[in-house]
């Protein structure tokens, strides 16, 4: 026995050098970025690179302080990854902002409020690591989540406080002052609900039912969970408009579904679910039809000039044609032409700089992302943890599915952010919170667990 | 800016991005690998320390796993070096179906030549020996494992 004393429990390392290494890497990458815009665009560099750059250094660092001292477990890629994401978006918006252009796409593209953004982002981000020192704390709130994350969806219905914006009321906020769209927000806290709400449930809902043919069907009673959250997908769908963020909500249900329960029935059941609802929503209100017919048919000039129309979709196409595999180059493209290239449509637009060979560095970027949050779902150890570092990493994956396959014109377009990168308030800070309770699952999950008193001829324990 | 500087420019600016992915996987790598606290593959240090004990618990290292008690008494499993998952879940490697374990109850795995086992949040508890088990804990040779009506034994 003295022997396990001995040796200790071999667990991952912190890798705190690593990971600082790859920090300041990802904040050198955005910085050559700047200087490049710059030098294609007046050639010389410019003078905000240095301010830009470390402000965002400055931010990191601080942000590695906070996660070094509060969660020094933590895995040592997701804040340099994230970092990375986060600098390439500010230059492109930086670089949105510098062209000589009266389209809507240069002037509205504004950097410096993105970078204050991105401060609040981190303060939150440190905010989150140090008030939530246990994970396992959210559990205790499954049920207030739920209701919160219910609340901050309905709450743009709401008269006075809601706003309508591009004929989606999706904001909340006073009119010219500050708006923030609740839905980034209610995403979070709804994913923590399924996590408590499946690990409470989860065994009747993999267990209680009957077979037909290969698949266990469920018993009718239990797909209360699943209609409710259907119901409240279409009803975003319905009364806000926002496909994007009702796809979002009901597949990663269907998703933490599945994975707390094993159980392939619950997929077909979401996929006919979504299919009925899309198929239904398609039939009656004409912006999903719109959206889809600029799907089917982008290049018709009708369907292209049309109100909500086709344009922006072609646009973006053409900008990464044009981009081709190297891309233009940072500077020398010209994705102001696509309509809202510094929000929904900044992945074209990096294509058409960066070209294939960048985009598909971010794509890889996003999905290391997502990886780190998938082992860390692997390597924890209450099922709570799993199914909620699971279900943040797919509304991540999912999410970046979305945009990226709209804007390819895989899937017909509904509108999201790009995570980190589009300029907006509300998603940027709904996502650095997402990484902080990552990050904070991670430092659980990798932390060694307490060494037992093994000498039990010395010391008598007792446990209660 | 002349045209040719600018292509440099973007071609370094790419290469650079990609070099970015590759530095994050290879910090995956050895995640994956087996980085640990103390390194246990070919390498510098602390290298000749580690073979010693490997050997000297290999001897009192347990090959078999015998259930003694409950309804699934007398089945044996050979011990590899894969985890072992007891539990009322179709997945696990020994299934009981016992109103009084839980789907996943217990997991036991190896760790330098000795098997650890750990309660996954059952509702009833595992005990080893007497005391219930609250985190990973070492298990010496035929000393039960309880788990609902289940009892086992790790045997050499």
């Amino acid at each position: 026995m003295s022997e396990v004393a001995a040796a200790p429990v071999p667990m991952p390392a912190k890798r705190r050098m690593a990971q600082l290494v790859m920090l300041a890497f990802a904040v050198v990458i955005t910085m050559g970025a700047y200087a490049n815009v710059g030098l294609a665009m007046d050639g010389a560099i410019p003078s905000g690179m240095l301010t830009y750059g470390l402000s965002l250094g400055g931010l990191m660092l601080a942000a590695y302080l906070v996660l070094a001292k509060f969660a020094p477990w933590a895995d040592p890629l997701i804040l340099p990854l994230v970092t990375l994401v986060n600098g390439l978006g500010l230059v492109m918006i930086f670089r949105l902002s510098e062209t000589d252009s009266t389209l809507p796409s240069a002037t509205l593209a504004s950097p410096n409020t993105q970078l204050l953004w991105t401060l609040i982002g981190i303060v939150l981000f440190s905010v989150t690591l140090i008030f939530l020192r246990d994970q396992r704390a959210l559990q205790r709130l499954t049920y207030t989540a739920g209701a919160l994350g219910l609340l901050l969806l309905v709450s743009p219905l709401i008269p006075f406080l809601g706003q309508e914006i591009n004929g989606a009321r999706i904001w909340i906020g006073i009119e010219g002052v500050a708006q923030l769209q609740p839905a980034e927000f209610a995403k979070l806290a709804l994913v923590v609900f399924f996590a408590g709400y499946l690990v409470a449930k989860r065994d009747v809902l993999a267990l209680a039912g009957r077979r037909l043919l290969f698949i266990d069907l469920p018993r009718a009673r239990d797909l209360g969970p699943v209609l409710i959250t259907w119901g409240v997908s279409l009803g975003i769908l319905v009364l806000q408009k926002d496909l994007g963020s009702s796809l979002l909500l009901f597949g990663t249900f269907i998703a933490m579904l599945y994975i707390a329960t094993q159980r392939i029935s619950w997929v077909i059941i979401g996929i006919l679910l979504f299919l009925g609802g899309a198929i239904m929503a398609g039939l009656l209100f004409d912006h999903v039809q719109m959206r889809w017919r600029a799907f089917n048919d982008p290049g018709n000039p009708e369907i292209y000039n049309a109100i909500g129309g086709s344009e922006q979709l072609m646009q973006g196409l053409f900008a990464m044609g044009s981009g081709g595999i190297l891309g233009s180059g940072l500077g020398q493209g010209h994705p102001e032409l696509i309509p809202l290239a510094f929000s929904d449509f900044i992945f074209p637009a990096t294509g058409e700089e960066l070209g294939l060979t960048g985009l598909m560095a971010i794509l890889v970027i996003y999905a290391l992302i997502v990886q780190r949050g998938l082992r860390t779902s692997l390597a924890a150890r209450d099922p709570f943890t799993k199914l909620l570092s699971v279900g943040l990493s797919f509304l991540l994956a999912w999410q970046i599915f979305i945009i990226v396959g709209g804007v390819t014109n895989l899937i017909p377009l509904t509108g999201l952010v790009t995570p980190f990168m589009s300029q907006g308030g509300s998603a940027l800070l709904s996502n650095w919170i997402l990484i902080a309770l990552l990050v904070r699952m991670s430092d659980a999950a990798r932390r060694p667990p307490p060494q037992a008193i093994q000498n039990e001829g010395m010391t008598q324990v007792f446990q209660r | 800016m002349s045209e040719l500087t600018l292509l440099l420019i973007r071609l370094a600016f790419l290469a650079v991005l990609w070099f970015f992915v590759i530095a994050a996987v290879g910090v995956i790598r050895t995640d994956l690998f087996g980085s640990r606290t103390a390194p246990a593959g070919p390498g510098k240090g602390a290298k000749p320390a580690k073979p010693a004990p490997k050997p000297k618990s290999r001897k009192g290292e347990p090959r078999q796993l015998i259930v003694t008690g409950g309804p699934l008494q007398g089945t044996t499993i050979n011990l590899t070096e894969t985890p072992i998952t007891i539990g009322r879940a179709n997945d696990a490697t020994l299934v009981v179906s016992d109103d009084y374990a839980s789907s996943r109850h217990a997991r036991l795995f190896p760790q330098d030549g000795q098997w650890i086992v750990e309660d996954l949040g059952s509702t009833n508890g595992t005990y080893l020996d007497r005391s219930k088990v609250t985190r990973p804990t070492p298990v010496p040779l035929g000393v039960p494992i309880r788990v609902g009506k289940t009892v086992i034994e790790l045997r050499k």
